[in-house]
C-alpha cells in the first residue's frame, strides 16, 4: 500500500501538531494531589485524572526528567486542554509554564493555603470551561506526514520475532519513507542485537551516541544485578512464551526498525524530537513506562506488538496491538486490534500485514478506539532515575 | 501444506513451533522463511506452541544460531527433534 500522502482526521493544535485525540487532562504534579485531581475528574465529565506515584524530594536528572514527562503529557497534542494541580504554587507553574508553551488552555491549582475544597471547587469550575471548549474543537484533514508514531513490544514471545515485531518495522519503512516521525527504544533488549542497531544508525556521530547509552545502560545492569536476570529479562512470560535468552528476545524486538528506516538521531528519556525520520530513545524496557515516555516525546500513535497478551494501554495515547499467536488470539482477543496469525500460516505475507496495520492505523488516527481504549486501560507510570532526597 | 514449526534462516539451529499440541514421536512440517522452502522430521518432546525444537545437533558449547545470530550457549548436547529452552541453553550475557 502507499501510505505516502495519505490523508486522516486530526486535531490541529495552537502550536501546529496534530493530535488524534482531544482529551481534557486533570495532572497532578505530586502524589498527594491525585485525591484532589481524581475528585475534579469525577466532578466533571469528560475529563481524565492522570494520578502518578511520584513528584516530591526528587533533584537532579531525576527531577529533570519528572518535569520533562509532565510538561510533555500536557504538551502532547492527543490533549486539548490541561488543569494542573499541585501542593504548592511552585513546581505547579513549573508545569503550567512548560506547557503553556505550546499556546493550548492550560492553568495550575495550588493546595496549600486553599484545601481540596476551595481547590477542587476553583479547577472544577475551569474544568467545566475547558470541556466545553474541547467540545467544539474540529477535526480537519492533515497528512500522514504530520503523524508521530511510536512503537515497544511487551510479553513477546517467538511469534513476535517471526511475525508482528517484523509487521510493525514494515508498517515502520513505508511510514519512514512518507516522512513520519517515529522512535523505538527499550535499550536494555537490544542486549545480543546491540550491533545491528548501530549499524542502522545514519551517521558516525548517532551510533557513538547509540552505544553510549546502550553501554551505560548495560553497565548500570552489571552494578545491579544478583543473578542472570532469567524471569526479570526475558521475563516469565517471555519464557512461558517459548524465549529462552535475552540476545533471542533482543533479536525479535529488533525487527519492529523494519528493513530500510535509519536510525536519524537518539534522545534521552521523554525528550521530543527535532525532525522526522526514526528516533532511538534510550528508555526503560517495562512497557508501562516506555509508552508512558513516548507520550511524553509528543508521540500520538503506539504500536505495540504482543506474544502472550500485554493489555497495557495509556490514557492519552492509543496504543494498537498486533499479535501473531493463535493460542493469545483464542484466549484473549479482546485485546487485539490487528490479528497476524495468518502470517505463521503462510496465509498472509508481511506486506500484506504492514498494509493491515496501517489501515487500522488510519482508522485509529481518524477515531476509532483501540481494544485498550474500550476496556480502560490507562497506565501511566513515570521513570524514575533513582531514590528521592 | 500446514506448517508445525517455522525456522527463520537457513543456517538456524531451531525451529518455533506454531501449533498447540505437538506431541513427542510426531513427524513435523517446517517452513523455512529464508528461501521459503519446507523440511520435515520428527520431533521427540512434546512442544509447547511458541517453543523451540532443535533442528540440528548441537554439542555442549555450542551457538544456538537464530535470526543467523547466536543467542546463547548449549549447557548440554542437545539432539535434532529436542525441546530447546532454558534447561538446556544460557545467555551468553549478564
Amino acid at each position: 500500500m502507499e501510505i505516502k500522502g495519505r490523508k486522516f482526521l486530526g486535531y490541529r493544535r495552537e502550536n501546529g501538531r496534530v493530535g488524534v485525540r482531544n482529551h481534557v487532562i486533570v495532572l497532578p504534579v505530586d502524589d498527594i494531589s491525585n485525591a484532589a485531581a481524581e475528585a475534579v475528574a469525577n466532578n466533571i465529565k469528560g475529563t481524565m485524572a492522570l494520578p502518578h506515584a511520584y513528584g516530591r524530594l526528587q533533584f537532579g536528572a531525576d527531577l529533570d526528567l519528572h518535569f520533562r514527562t509532565l510538561i510533555g503529557i500536557g504538551s502532547n497534542p492527543n490533549v486539548a486542554a490541561v488543569i494542573v494541580i499541585g501542593i504548592e504554587p511552585g513546581w505547579t507553574n513549573k508545569v503550567v509554564d512548560g506547557i503553556k508553551a505550546t499556546g493550548k488552555p492550560v492553568e495550575g491549582f495550588w493546595i496549600e493555603q486553599n484545601g481540596d475544597h476551595n481547590t477542587i471547587c476553583a479547577a472544577s469550575k475551569k474544568a467545566k470551561e475547558f470541556v466545553q471548549h474541547a467540545s467544539e474543537l474540529q477535526r480537519e484533514e492533515c497528512d500522514i506526514n504530520e503523524l508521530w508514531v511510536s512503537t515497544k513490544c511487551g510479553e513477546s514471545d517467538t511469534t513476535s520475532g517471526l511475525a508482528s515485531c517484523p509487521t510493525t518495522g514494515n508498517a515502520f519503512d513505508k511510514l519512514y519513507d512518507a516522512g513520519c516521525t517515529l522512535v523505538f527504544g527499550e535499550t536494555s533488549e537490544l542486549t545480543g542485537g546491540e550491533h545491528l542497531v548501530a549499524e542502522r544508525c545514519a551517521t558516525p556521530k548517532v551510533r557513538e551516541q547509540f552505544q553510549a547509552m546502550f553501554d551505560r545502560y548495560s553497565d548500570m545492569i552489571d552494578r545491579y544485578k544478583t543473578s542472570d536476570l532469567s524471569e526479570s529479562q526475558p521475563t516469565k512470560g517471555n519464557i512461558e512464551g517459548g524465549l529462552t535468552t535475552i540476545e533471542e528476545k533482543a533479536l525479535g524486538n529488533i525487527q519492529k526498525i523494519g528493513k530500510r528506516c535509519q536510525v536519524d538521531g537518539v534522545l534521552d528519556k521523554a525528550e521530543a524530537p527535532t525532525g522526522a525520520g526514526l528516533w532511538f530513545m534510550d528508555s526503560s524496557s517495562a512497557a508501562a513506562e516506555m509508552v508512558t515516555l513516548c507520550a511524553a516525546a509528543g508521540y500520538v500513535v503506539h504500536y505495540f506488538p504482543t506474544g502472550q497478551g500485554n493489555v497495557i494501554g495509556n490514557p492519552i495515547l492509543p496504543v494498537i496491538k498486533v499479535c501473531a499467536n493463535p493460542r493469545t488470539m483464542r484466549t484473549m482477543s479482546e485485546h487485539i486490534d490487528v490479528d497476524v496469525t495468518h502470517i505463521l500460516r503462510r496465509e498472509m505475507d508481511m506486506d500484506q500485514a504492514g498494509d493491515a496495520l496501517l489501515e487500522m492505523t488510519l482508522r485509529t488516527a481518524n477515531g476509532r478506539h483501540t481494544a485498550a481504549e474500550a476496556l480502560g486501560h490507562r497506565e501511566f507510570v513515570m521513570t524514575r532515575l533513582y531514590e528521592s532526597a | 501444506m500446514s506448517i508445525d514449526f517455522v525456522v527463520h534462516d537457513a543456517d538456524d539451529s531451531v525451529g518455533v513451533a506454531v501449533v498447540e499440541g505437538i506431541q513427542a514421536g510426531q513427524e513435523l512440517t517446517g517452513w523455512v522463511m529464508q528461501g521459503d522452502r519446507t523440511i520435515t522430521f520428527t520431533v521427540s518432546d512434546s512442544i509447547p506452541i511458541g517453543h523451540k525444537l532443535a533442528i540440528r545437533d548441537l554439542a555442549e558449547d555450542d551457538a544456538v544460531m537464530k535470526y543467523s545470530v547466536d543467542i546463547g550457549r548449549a549447557i548440554k548436547p542437545i539432539e535434532k527433534g529436542e525441546h530447546l529452552h532454558v534447561h538446556n541453553v544460557k545467555t551468553k550475557r549478564w
